[in-house]
């Protein structure tokens, strides 16, 4: 146990130097007024990390209540799209026809701009959660899906076979054989998906929302509250790589044998 | 009818895995196994053409053969997994596919093993998917491994186990199956030559205890003549049978003297020259394993 934390403390070394060596960076530039002269800019446009944390503690409340309503949507959507996506795998796995008939259309549905698409859902759905959880939905479905689907698939065409001469129902070969061997691949799909759920939140915010993280965005943009801006990414980011964790986490509890 | 020759008191006779099975339905029956004029072709690539044979009830039935020349063909036509393009394939007098498949267990090259369960939940998949509750399953399949050398491995995944362990497991999980025929495809070829040597002498004691009907498909013709009543030799693709043999000593107790009796190398001998009349000559191997080709050989 003590050797797995400290190999997980070296683990996170490497990073968080990483990522502390460019805050430093950032915070020599935007200091020293580097970043501003360069691009002609007044310096409180180019807020230095160390005004960017004041703002996060200073606006935490507003941050925090912000950041919730995102969570909801993206936690929501998120869920959404692991029902559907999983469902579709499962049914274009057990039928050839049905497969044949949907994949293009899966395919089809991430060439969806869905910028474009945001604000009729918006006009369709109105202010309320609803468009956000469908954004986000159809951006998270097809990484669900496809890798689902390719790891049900992924099965040595024995198993099906040896577990046919022992009797097995398809239903049992599916739950016993097919659907442990497809998870490592669907926890695959959904940590993607959950990263680029952030992203359909705040597209969704943008085109129409009273609250959230990406509503706050907008406002602070047009009131040039730069640092605040920055702080809402950094919530945001957090809340991604939180979202991450958690299904890693659940991953190797749950996928044991690897 | 359970005519019981206990050859090796270790293993369990099919009356006693019955038994075990506690109300899996009564010992397991007898099935003959026949083909006749046997035709299969994937698409343009013919497999079989016009194969016959027929196995009687609890006899071994050896299938040795050029790489690729449709042995697991023939097996999973056998198994009900595959239907021919023409003749008759009978087993335990069942010549439809759900009846065949009824009859045969499968054991393929790779062991399966499912590495998400338990090398006890492993073999008693055939018991789960009868609808058997878990515990109960378990418990039928517990009593099993003390006897194949498993006992303290129940709740080891297979990744946990050696080569020869995950085998016997493999087969055990065949067996509980309580299907009168088994099918096995090349069961020991993963194995190193030591392993296979002791899993085959393993085997010839386990069908001693519980005969059934079984076809074993091999490279190794060694491996064929010992543990089989009958050898038949196929031809390259599309295969039908080019020799008939007649092992000397089929599963004898002691192993090592069945192979090097004159007997049996002169029966060796006669499969490998019937076998050798098939191969191209850069893939004649003497053993019948993938060996490497004579002609690089020559040239270095």
């Amino acid at each position: 146990m003590s050797e797995r934390t400290g190999d997980g403390a070296k683990r996170w070394l490497l990073p968080a130097a990483l990522v502390a060596a460019l805050v430093a960076l950032w915070q020599l530039a935007a200091q020293s007024g580097a970043i501003s002269d360069a691009l002609r800019l007044e310096d409180f446009l180019v807020p230095a990390p160390s005004e960017i944390a004041t703002t996060l503690w200073e606006d935490r409340e507003v941050l925090a209540d912000n950041a919730w309503v995102t969570l909801q949507e993206v936690v929501l959507g998120f869920l959404l799209a692991l029902a559907v996506g999983l469902s579709f795998a499962v049914a274009l796995h057990l039928s050839p026809t049905l497969r044949r008939a949907f994949y293009p259309l899966i395919v089809a549905s991430q060439t969806i701009p869905i910028i474009v698409v945001a604000p009729i859902l918006v006009v369709w759905f109105g202010y309320g959660i609803g468009p956000k959880l469908a954004i986000i939905a159809l951006i998270c479905f097809f990484p669900i899906a496809i890798n689902t689907l390719d790891g049900l698939r992924s099965v040595d065409p024995d198993a099906p076979k040896m577990m046919r001469t022992l009797d097995a129902s398809r239903r049992q070969i599916l739950i016993r054989v097919e659907a442990p061997a497809a998870l490592p691949y669907a926890f695959s799909g959904a940590k993607i998906a959950v990263a680029v759920a952030v992203i359909g939140a705040v597209f969704g915010e943008w085109s129409g929302s009273n609250s959230g993280l990406g509503h706050l965005m907008l406002q602070d943009n047009a009131q040039l509250e730069t640092a605040r801006l920055f702080a809402a990414v950094v919530v945001l980011s957090g809340m991604a790589i939180a979202l991450f964790g958690l299904l890693a986490l659940a991953e190797r509890r749950v996928v044991r044998w690897q | 009818m359970l005519t019981e020759t206990r050859r090796a008191s270790q293993f369990p006779s099919s009356g006693g895995a019955s038994g075990t099975l506690g109300g899996m339905g009564a010992g397991v029956a007898d099935a003959t196994i026949s083909m006749r004029g046997l035709r299969h072709s994937y698409g343009e690539l013919r497999t079989i053409d016009g194969l016959d044979l027929a196995a009687p009830a609890r006899t071994v039935l050896g299938v040795v053969g050029p790489s690729g020349c449709g042995k697991s063909t023939l097996l999973e036509l056998l198994a009900g997994l595959r239907e021919p393009d023409g003749g008759d394939v009978e087993v335990g007098g069942a010549g439809d596919g759900g009846g065949r498949l009824a009859h045969c267990a499968y054991m393929p090259q790779r062991d399966l093993l499912l590495p998400w369960f338990s090398a006890l939940d492993n073999a008693a998949l055939a018991l789960r998917n009868r609808g058997v509750r878990r515990a109960e399953a378990r418990r039928s399949a517990a009593g099993l491994f003390e006897r194949f050398g498993l006992a303290g491995f129940e709740d080891a995944r297979p990744a946990e186990l050696s080569g020869g362990m995950r085998q016997r497991v493999a087969f055990l999980r065949t067996l509980i199956a309580g299907k009168p025929v088994l099918l096995l495809d090349e069961p020991f070829a993963a194995l190193d030559a030591i392993t296979r040597a002791e899993m085959q002498g393993w085997l010839a004691g386990a069908l001693g205890a519980d005969p059934r009907t079984a076809v074993l498909v091999t490279h190794d013709v060694e491996e064929a003549l010992y543990l089989s009543d009958r050898v038949l030799v196929l031809s390259a693709r599309p295969a039908r049978i080019v020799a008939t043999l007649d092992p000397p000593a089929p599963r004898a107790a002691d192993r090592d003297a069945a192979v090097t009796s004159p007997e049996f190398v002169a029966a060796r001998e006669r499969a490998l020259h019937a076998l050798r009349t098939q191969l191209p000559a850069f893939e004649i191997h003497p053993m019948g394993g993938k060996g490497t080709p004579q002609r690089n050989g020559a040239a270095e």
